[in-house]
């Protein structure tokens, strides 16, 4: 019990980590998508270069980078594990959503825009009433397994030591007791089988019209 | 005075030169058909005057008023534009309803969104939205598709589709409704129930420019025929004129092809 109980306390750890992953890469994936697709040049290309970086190397790399290389480079030690590992966690997260929302949104036809110019629509009115719904439609499926990745991904934040459910584990592995490294996985287990019953839902909800 | 007047139209993409100077005016209440084959230029011209395109060259005037200068260069603000655009009706030859509002919503959200900008806005909002609900639904009774109020887009036929989206069209009372090949992309027994819409409106004395590859209903339809080819206007004249009697050799291989 009392090695469940610890488990469950690391797990909070992987809970926090996911929850303000979530939080924050949702808008700021917006944001960078924005970018990308912004007309004047410079920005788009760097946006996409950030992007490529981000998608093109490891998690795990990111996290030691963000660690380290504010001390190392700037002189401004990280104040705190945890914290490197939120801010390595965002970035990357907001990297991956904002190629899956580029992908939702040029993906809606031409015609939805022409239809609202026609009528009148600004171009506000034209992304928040009519393409912004069909966006969300589109992009659930691949958000869904995205954010299921990003359970297990958590457990990348042992690799700065900071203390998840797989660090918690190991510690009693290292005085003989092996089952609870084992039994981690019932907990990533039971996380992702929430969230596919959530995204299952939000999918039928969404279901009401074919585009 | 002309209700709508296009002068010199120019429109080239990169160096393929599509419209080569199209001239042409026509009256409050007047049905103008364009025929002509694919490439010929009757869309590219349809979605100028209606600022999808941008035209590289000529004039548009609405009720002797320049809404569109090629040569101007000064950009025109979004609100001066998007009431230039409210001059024209556009009715697409792939319908594109929205497919997560109702048949209803679809003809009511563009008003309502418009009615943010009148003055009475807030005091007056229920009864705004009241009236465009009640004229949105007599709209839609005339294109006969009350029972599908609460419908969505997807559970309709393409000529329901397409009625739809010419009620939508009218509930912003356009000066001038333009319709894009609204039959193309229906089934000919569809065809007949847009036509039969068409009829319809036509016998209220609205104004329409219709592209269309339906020679035989151009011909019952419209007061006028404009037969377009490679970027010029080549007959411009009756339904007799041009379809019984054109003048010239291409606009009689055309018709041979069609007719």
């Amino acid at each position: 019990m009392k090695i469940w109980l610890s488990l469950l306390e690391g797990f909070e750890f992987n809970l926090m980590l996911f929850g303000g992953t979530i939080v924050c890469a949702i808008p700021l994936g917006l944001l960078i998508t924005f970018c990308s697709m912004s007309k004047f040049k410079p920005l788009s290309v760097l946006s996409r270069i950030f992007v490529w970086i981000i998608r093109g190397t490891p998690l795990m790399l990111q996290l030691f980078v963000v660690l380290y290389v504010p001390g190392i480079v700037f002189g401004v030690p990280m104040k705190s594990r945890l914290l490197a590992a939120f801010i390595a966690f965002i970035i990357n997260y907001a990297a991956y959503f904002s190629e899956i929302y580029r992908g939702g949104i040029e993906s809606i036809p031409r015609g939805q825009y022409e239809a609202g110019q026609v009528l009148g629509l600004t171009k506000g009115q034209i992304f928040r009433k009519i393409v912004l719904f069909q966006v969300i439609k589109r992009i659930v499926p691949p958000m869904g397994n995205e954010i299921i990745t990003l359970v297990k991904d958590t457990s990348l934040a042992r690799t700065i030591a900071v203390s998840e459910i797989m660090m918690s584990a190991e510690n009693f592995s290292k005085q003989g007791i092996i089952w609870p490294l084992f039994s981690t996985g019932l907990f990533f287990l039971a996380m992702c089988g929430i969230l596919t019953l959530l995204f299952n839902k939000l999918e039928k909800k969404l279901d009401y019209y074919k585009a | 005075m002309s209700i709508l007047e296009v002068k010199d139209l120019y429109k080239s993409f990169g160096s393929t030169e599509v419209l080569k100077g199209i001239n042409f005016s026509m009256q409050k209440g007047e049905i103008i058909a364009i025929l002509g084959s694919s490439g010929s230029g009757k869309t590219t011209l349809l979605r100028c005057i209606n600022f999808l395109e941008r035209a590289t060259g000529g004039q548009i005037f609405v009720d002797g008023e320049c809404i569109f200068n090629a040569d101007e260069k000064k950009k025109i603000s979004a609100a001066e534009q998007r009431k230039r655009q409210l001059n024209f009706g556009l009715v697409f030859q792939s319908f594109n309803l929205f497919p997560q509002y109702s048949v209803l919503d679809n003809v009511t959200m563009p008003p309502k969104l418009l009615a943010k900008e009148r003055s009475d806005y807030k005091t007056n909002k229920k009864q705004i939205f009241a009236d465009i609900e009640e004229n949105a639904k007599m709209l839609l009774e005339r294109v006969g598709l009350s029972e599908k109020l609460s419908n969505y887009p997807c559970e309709l036929s393409g000529g329901q589709q397409q009625r739809v989206s010419i009620a939508r069209a009218l509930a912003l009372d356009p000066k001038i409704l333009f319709f894009d090949e609204p039959t193309s992309a229906l089934d000919p027994e569809l065809t007949n129930e847009i036509l039969k819409v068409i009829k319809d409106l036509a016998l209220k004395n609205t104004t329409m420019v219709i592209v269309t590859h339906e020679i035989e209903f151009a011909r019952n339809v419209a007061d006028r025929i404009i037969f377009m080819n490679e970027g010029v206007v080549l007959e411009d004249g009756t339904p007799e004129q041009v379809i019984d009697n054109p003048r010239n050799e291409r606009t009689r291989s055309f018709l041979a092809k069609m007719l």
